[in-house]
């Protein structure tokens, strides 16, 4: 007999562990946050504010994916179309209303929410191979249509000037870190309250063999409905901060080929059963591609990334939270 | 009023097209059609076969479609290499489909981030003597550089078709997608088979890779584009018939020079993906079923 | 036009129900019913469509022509998941286990969405009551990967039991087991039946569906050839004929 560990762990579940399941995670989050906040005092080199904020953008791409990848077995190629309609949104906002950031982040979210609800239901009737295939029709046709819409800037693009940072943060950069941490803190907060949730346990069911699931009451199309809106609107929300990030925005970095190959890559090599994977996947990832862009070249970072997701998908599916369970589980 | 010489030009220009698309996606028939291999590295290595050609071309003035056929025996290796590591990696546990979709889309990255390092973010071309040809008829005009291709194109198919059709390893490839079981009890080896068809598939990519380069000038990241062009021509054209995947090939072809002529070239690039949606929600088992 | 109030309506029927794939006809004009704690044994060669029926019937292969009614009700458009939920439950010919959870994961996963349970203590203790039924309790924590053959039967059964089910349909859950295992799940079986459950029972194990069954119904490449009394039906020419030139 080989024993695993369960897909929840109990303490997630019980009513008498209350304390671990709710208070634990509130309370990391906030000293996180204010652990963050408290960085602004003590580093001053501006540029280490926008490479953190790279890491923590993949944090949130990474755990929104996995929600649908990992927790569905849904593989969404269409990562950029959502992103995208995040950063849409937030320009548009930029040339009409300037409503601050938090606020535009909500909206890019419910945005992204609704039209990942709405492609759901036209493909999650699929295998999942079509789905995934889809998903990435999806993401070209949304290219191609912001290409052709001028009233953002078409192909050429825009330029976008960093409006005045809130006098907490001082520069701009330390602002985007800032939002960014929260928002990263909150996409994990969900992602793990999805997958102790029955939802989640829908989901893995679901991912395991979907027949069976249904066959067993599990209702698969409103649950894959769920986690594609859920999902695609976390991955809105992460773009929205993004034309203020890059400062000049046109369709080619916004549909950027790095950012949907990383999303992928970062829970594969992570692990894509539970929330930390993700997360450990985008530190991990994201600091090694800052480090090689700076040292040796950001095409080689962008091999890497290749690489490392190939190695691990066929050696080490499991990631490296796969790893350690099953070292823990030989050693039990 | 559309202008009737416009409409025809355009029409005919996708039939070229549509020609040359075929040349594409049959490989894709193949693996993924036949072989159930979710291949969307494919357009990377029609990239990769353009760039070889290319280099062919300008270092030893090699005509394209002659280093195309230079180029089949070492992709048809990198086939069967590559079909090897993913049945053990994935196929021998019955976890295909979307670990191996991960690891095509992470081979797609690997090699297009190879090309760009190799040949950087230039656009290369070829010489040869029939790209800049036209000939005209009238108000029709046929330039070479899409009448070959299509020409080679639909002759690879048709080599396929007849491959399939008429040889015992062509017959083992369809019948292994049906049922493994009895092809082994016929005497063929599931696994080999699959092998071939795979490096087959791989080969049909570079040639493919020269009909490209003689159409139009290449970079790199040219290949996205194509992957939903190939996966919306496959499952149009039912998955596993090479006439659907002809047919197929021919309306995309024709929708996106409509497109083009009529649209203007940027709305292109979504016809086929739009296509491509429509089919797999409106009929996923493609114009000729399954 | 309730039938459910009758004390003779079948629980579950087939009317009619014809299954095609691409021009062949899997399933032809099948009429089948199920009688409230009635155990219907279902037998024919491989081949017959036996699989295929139980997809139609269960949600998971929607049907060309006919209609299938549950308890009175129409659910020939309802999908799997709320047949499950009626209280329609199957297990699978090969087994299909939820790979990456445990075998108590396994057995909640009904218990949380065909019954509805969603107190955690509820939903572990009758986990342990199903696991405890089958005899998987001290594997209650082991992977699926690493069960025999008969202890995946044995789970497949239990998932199928902790829907609750008011139909229960077996589909060969006594392949690869010995003489005594077999009898053992036999009566489980009964004892279910006993307590109330319908019992659709597909075997090719003649012992045990002569065993089991009141009644026994036999297809034949899509179609009833024999609906009746288990010895009548045995002794029919045309059984012996399909079962011979097998």
């Amino acid at each position: 007999m080989n024993t695993i560990e369960p897909t929840v762990p109990t303490w997630a579940t019980s009513r008498s562990r209350v304390a671990r399941r709710y208070l634990i995670p509130l309370t990391a989050s906030v000293l996180i946050v204010l652990f963050g906040f408290a960085l602004l005092d003590w580093i001053s080199y501006e540029y280490a504010y926008l490479a953190i904020y790279t890491i923590l953008q993949y944090v949130v791409l990474a755990t929104a994916w996995n929600i649908l990848g990992g927790y569905a077995g849904y593989v969404n190629f269409g990562v950029a179309g959502f992103f995208a309609l995040g950063i849409y949104t937030s320009v548009v906002n930029y040339k009409t209303l300037q409503l601050p950031l938090p606020v535009i982040i909500i909206i890019a979210g419910i945005v992204a929410g609704i039209v990942g609800l709405g492609m759901g239901y036209l493909t999650l009737r699929l295998r999942g191979v079509f789905f995934s295939i889809a998903t990435l029709a999806f993401a070209v046709v949304l290219n191609t249509v912001f290409n052709n819409w001028h009233f953002v800037g078409g192909a050429r693009g825009v330029p976008v000037l960093r409006p005045d940072a809130p006098l907490f943060f001082g520069t701009y950069p330390r602002y985007l870190f800032g939002v960014l941490l929260v928002l990263a803190v909150a996409a994990v907060l969900i992602a793990r309250a999805v997958e102790y949730s029955w939802l989640g346990r829908g989901l893995a069911a679901i991912r395991d063999d979907e027949l069976a699931a249904e066959c067993s009451g599990v209702p698969a199309l409103r649950l894959k409905l769920m986690a594609t809106t859920i999902s695609g609107a976390l991955m809105g929300m992460a773009g929205a901060p993004f034309p203020y990030y890059i400062t000049y925005i046109d369709p080619a970095s916004a549909f950027s080929l790095t950012i949907a190959v990383n999303t992928v890559a970062m829970p594969v090599i992570g692990g894509m059963t539970t929330w930390i994977g993700p997360v450990i996947g985008a530190v991990m990832l994201g600091s090694l591609q800052q480090i090689t862009t700076v040292t040796i070249s950001s095409a080689l970072s962008l091999m890497l990334v290749g690489v490392l997701l190939v190695v691990f998908v066929a050696l080490a599916p499991r990631g490296i939270v796969g790893v350690v369970k099953t070292l823990r589980e030989r050693w039990a | 009023m559309v202008n009737p010489e416009l409409l025809f030009n355009a029409l005919l220009t996708g039939l070229f097209l549509g020609g040359f698309y075929a040349a594409v996606s049959v490989g894709i028939t193949i693996a993924f059609g036949m072989l159930d291999i979710v291949n969307i590295a494919h357009p990377a290595f029609i990239m990769l076969g353009a760039f070889v050609e290319f280099y062919l071309n300008s270092n030893f003035g090699i005509d394209p479609l002659l280093a195309s056929l230079i180029a089949i025996p070492p992709a048809f290796l990198v086939g069967r290499l590559l079909y090897k590591i993913y049945y053990y990696a994935f196929e021998r546990h019955g976890e295909e489909s979307l670990q191996g979709l991960a690891f095509f889309f992470g081979i797609l990255f690997i090699v297009e981030v190879g090309l760009l390092l190799v040949f950087g973010v230039d656009y290369r071309f070829v010489e040869a003597d029939y790209i800049r040809k036209t000939i005209e008829f009238g108000y029709i005009s046929l330039p070479l550089r899409l009448v070959v291709p299509m020409i080679v194109g639909l002759a690879m198919v048709a080599a396929i078709y007849f491959f399939t059709s008429r040889t015992f390893l062509g017959r083992a490839i369809l019948a292994v997608s049906q049922d493994p079981g009895a092809l082994r009890f016929v005497g063929g080896n599931p696994m080999r088979v699959k092998e071939i068809a795979f490096g087959l598939s791989i080969a049909t990519a570079v040639v493919a890779g020269a009909l490209l380069i003689i159409i139009q000038p290449v970079e790199p990241s040219l290949g996205r584009e194509y992957i939903g062009r190939v996966f919306a021509i496959c499952v149009l054209g039912g998955m596993t018939s090479l006439g659907g995947t002809v047919l197929a090939s021919i309306i995309v072809g024709i929708t996106e020079a409509l497109t083009t002529t009529f649209g203007g070239p940027s709305w292109a690039p979504a016809v086929a993906f739009g296509l491509l949606i429509f089919a797999l929600v409106v009929r996923p088992q493609g114009i000729f079923g399954r | 036009m309730s039938e459910a109030l009758t004390l003779h309506a079948p629980i579950l029927r087939a009317k009619q129900l014809t299954k095609r794939f691409d021009g062949f006809i899997a399933i032809d004009a099948l009429d089948f019913t199920l009688g409230q704690r009635e155990r219907v044994g279902l037998i024919g060669p491989n081949g017959s469509g036996k699989s295929t029926f139980v997809n139609c019937l269960t949600g998971a292969l929607g049907i060309d022509q006919g209609s299938v009614e549950f308890n009175g009700m129409d659910i020939t458009k309802l999908p799997a998941w709320q047949r499950a939920r009626l209280g329609l439950a199957r297990s699978f010919q090969i087994p299909r286990p939820f790979k990456s959870q445990t075998v108590r994961e396994n057995i909640e996963v009904p218990i949380m969405f065909a019954v509805g349970h969603s107190n955690p203590d509820q939903i572990e203790a009758e986990a342990e009551a199903i696991l405890a039924q089958i005899g998987l309790g001290a594997l209650r924590k082991a992977s699926p990967k690493s069960l025999t053959q008969v202890e995946l039967r044995k789970l497949e059964l239990g998932r199928a039991l902790a829907a609750k089910p008011r139909v229960l349909i077996a589909d060969e859950s006594m392949a690869g087991l010995s003489d005594p295992e077999m009898d053992e799940v036999l009566d489980v079986l009964l004892k279910l039946s006993a307590d109330g459950i319908s019992i659709v029972l597909i075997e090719h194990i003649m012992r045990a569906v002569v065993r089991f069954s009141q009644r026994i119904v036999v297809l034949v490449a899509g179609k009833k050839i024999a609906d009746g009394d288990p010895q009548e039906v045995m002794s029919h020419p045309e059984v012996e004929r399909a079962y011979l030139g097998q």
